[in-house]
């Protein structure tokens, strides 16, 4: 149990130290060797399911309007601030039990709606105008976007307000209190996996589920896709184009927002600055599993977190982003297409 | 042909960047009739029933359907009224399952009943699409792709459907069978149709009446057999 406990502090310690870039240990002299590659195995499966949610908003987004969102890791950010807000308004903190679980799940429901109202208002002003431009013009309003929800991040976290212990400074990084504490929930063998890790699991998993499920049998997945497949087709069978876009946004912002909840909760920080990591690892694994592939960025998202993981338990945290952003090169020089992408493009 | 025109088309300019494409395109469809547009490659054909399916939304001049302008609207909304295009090169949808494809047809329909009664009725009309309903639509030949283009639109209930190059590509036997398929299906519906063909002999044989466009402007206009007579049709078009 000891021993246990001590696993679990160093669970956390990692965790603040991958959130903060900080060096991790990897070898601590407490756990032994394949006791830490499990570990990290646990943890880096943990964040690359994160990442997979996170993932499959860039994915969708672009398998409907070929457009790299590079506003989605700031609107997960901007997502972080609204919860930790949330937390501090309703005092979430410390409510244990089944009113605790209730406040946790209000909580993923209202910072999912408000990233998914958030994502569908980007569209709706940066990126729907400019329909018929040039794509690349679209993905420069893209990086506009990112700019600009940086800068709200920037002055969220400059909002005096007590719920924000990690100091006065603006861009200072927040604590996020611990919703679910990083305890040990069971072992497998010797290897802990902890409340934080089952949290994950339990909202990621039952998400994933329901947007295949959406995707594949509902007629606004069915439009999703015909969307996606042919606009000019859709828009002659009576689909309104536009609006089926607006939907797509407004999910994959949702799902963002699930996500950066338990990103927070996982990783105990938040600071206007984290949406660039995670937009990043989103967008690696998307590329990684076949960009516009949705089981290919929960795929690309496992992939990456245990990268992740094994970098920060066995080379070196700041080793870490280098490794992470070198098998991008390498995907794109030797497999472009991803993973589980197609080889070529559908001409119709 | 005494009652309004169920389409009505005048003075329709369509350009795009500064090339104006058409001048004032003028065209009638009457209920129950069969109209056909032919004319050569460029001529504005499938420029004229983007316009009025608006997708090319920066076309102007006059377009009524059932004596109310369409001008203004959604593609979405045209289509709800009932005037269903069937698009030049077919553009199915390629990693939708047959059966996907004609509910996407129906997508402006909430009768879920009669969305599966149809479905069926379609696969009666194009038995290919029972066998195939299961598979993605890319998988299908240029034949069978171009039947589930029209069935796919019919799953609208259209009251006018127009389609566009419904032969091209495609093996002449085939043509000839889904062109008598499609007339006789929808003589007994009563849908009415304005079709798009470079095969003019084809076209005007089983048209009520047809308009011959070259370069933006309606050339000559007429019933079938009187254009099929036309020196000028015949030296142009019908390669006589």
């Amino acid at each position: 149990m000891l021993r246990a406990a001590a696993a679990a502090d160093q669970l956390a310690i990692l965790a603040l130290a991958r959130a903060d870039s900080l060096p991790a240990f990897a070898s601590d002299g407490v756990l032994s060797s394949s006791e830490v590659f499990s570990q990290q195995l646990v943890t880096g499966l943990s964040n690359g399911m994160i990442i997979a949610l996170i993932a499959i908003g860039y994915t969708m987004v672009y398998g409907i309007v070929e457009l790299i969102n590079f506003a989605h890791g700031d609107l997960c950010m901007l997502g972080a601030f609204f919860a930790l807000t949330a937390v501090g308004a309703f005092a979430l903190e410390g409510a244990g039990g089944a009113g605790g679980t209730a406040g946790l799940v209000a909580l993923l429901l209202a910072t999912a709606a408000f990233c998914g109202a958030l994502n569908w208002s980007i569209n709706r002003l940066a990126y729907r105008p400019l329909r018929s431009a040039s794509k690349l013009s679209l993905l420069v309003s893209a990086i506009g976007a990112s700019f600009v929800l940086v800068n709200l991040g920037l002055f969220w976290g400059g909002l005096p307000m007590e719920v924000f212990a990690g100091g006065t400074s603006a861009a200072a990084p927040k604590a996020f209190p611990a919703l679910v504490e990083p305890k040990p929930a069971f072992t497998v063998g010797d290897v802990i996996v902890s409340r934080p890790d089952v949290l994950v699991l339990a909202v990621t998993v039952p998400l994933m589920l329901a947007l295949t499920w959406l995707v594949r049998f509902t007629k606004l997945g069915k439009a999703m896709r015909a969307v996606a497949q042919n606009p000019t087709a859709a828009s002659l069978m009576g689909i309104d184009v536009e609006r089926v876009i607006g939907a797509t946004f407004f999910i994959g912002g949702a799902l963002g927002g699930f996500a950066t909840v338990v990103y927070s909760i996982y990783n105990q920080t938040v600071g206007f600055q984290m949406g660039y990591r995670m937009g990043m690892d989103a967008f690696i694994a998307a590329v990684l599993g076949g960009i516009g592939n949705l089981p290919g960025a929960v795929l690309g998202g496992l992939v990456i977190g245990v990268v992740r993981a094994m970098s920060d338990g066995y080379v070196e945290a700041r080793w870490t982003n280098a490794i992470v952003f070198g098998l991008l090169i390498l995907i794109l020089v030797f497999r472009p297409s991803g993973l589980l992408g197609a080889k070529l493009r559908e001409k119709v | 042909m005494s009652a309004a025109p169920l389409l009505r088309v005048a003075n329709l300019k369509c350009a795009f960047g500064r090339a104006e494409v058409l001048h004032g395109v003028h065209l009638e469809v009457h209920a129950g009739e069969i109209v056909s547009l032919i004319g050569a490659n460029g001529a504005g054909k499938s420029t004229t029933l983007m316009s009025i399916s608006r997708i090319h939304r920066q076309a102007t001049g006059c377009i009524e359907f059932d004596g109310r302008s369409i001008a203004g609207m959604a593609p979405e909304q045209v289509v709800r009224l009932g005037l269903v295009q069937v698009p030049e090169g077919r553009r199915i949808f390629p990693r939708l399952t047959v059966r996907e494809n004609l509910e996407m047809g129906a997508f402006t329909r909430t009768d879920r009943a009669g969305i599966a009664e149809d479905i069926d009725r379609m696969c009666g009309m194009f038995p290919i699409l029972r066998e195939r309903a299961g598979q993605l639509g890319g998988t299908l030949s240029g034949g069978e792709q171009q039947m589930l283009a029209i069935a796919r639109a019919l799953m609208s209930r259209p009251r006018l459907l127009m389609m566009d190059e419904p032969s091209m590509g495609i093996a002449p036997l085939l043509v000839a069978q889904i062109f008598r398929t499609v007339r006789d299906v929808l003589r007994a519906q009563g849908v009415t149709i304005l079709l798009v063909e470079q095969n003019a002999n084809a076209a005007l044989r089983m048209s009520d009446r047809a308009y011959v466009l070259e370069t933006g402007n309606v050339a000559l206009s007429g019933t079938g057999a009187e254009l099929l007579r036309d020196e000028r049709v015949r030296a142009a078009y019908l390669g006589h």
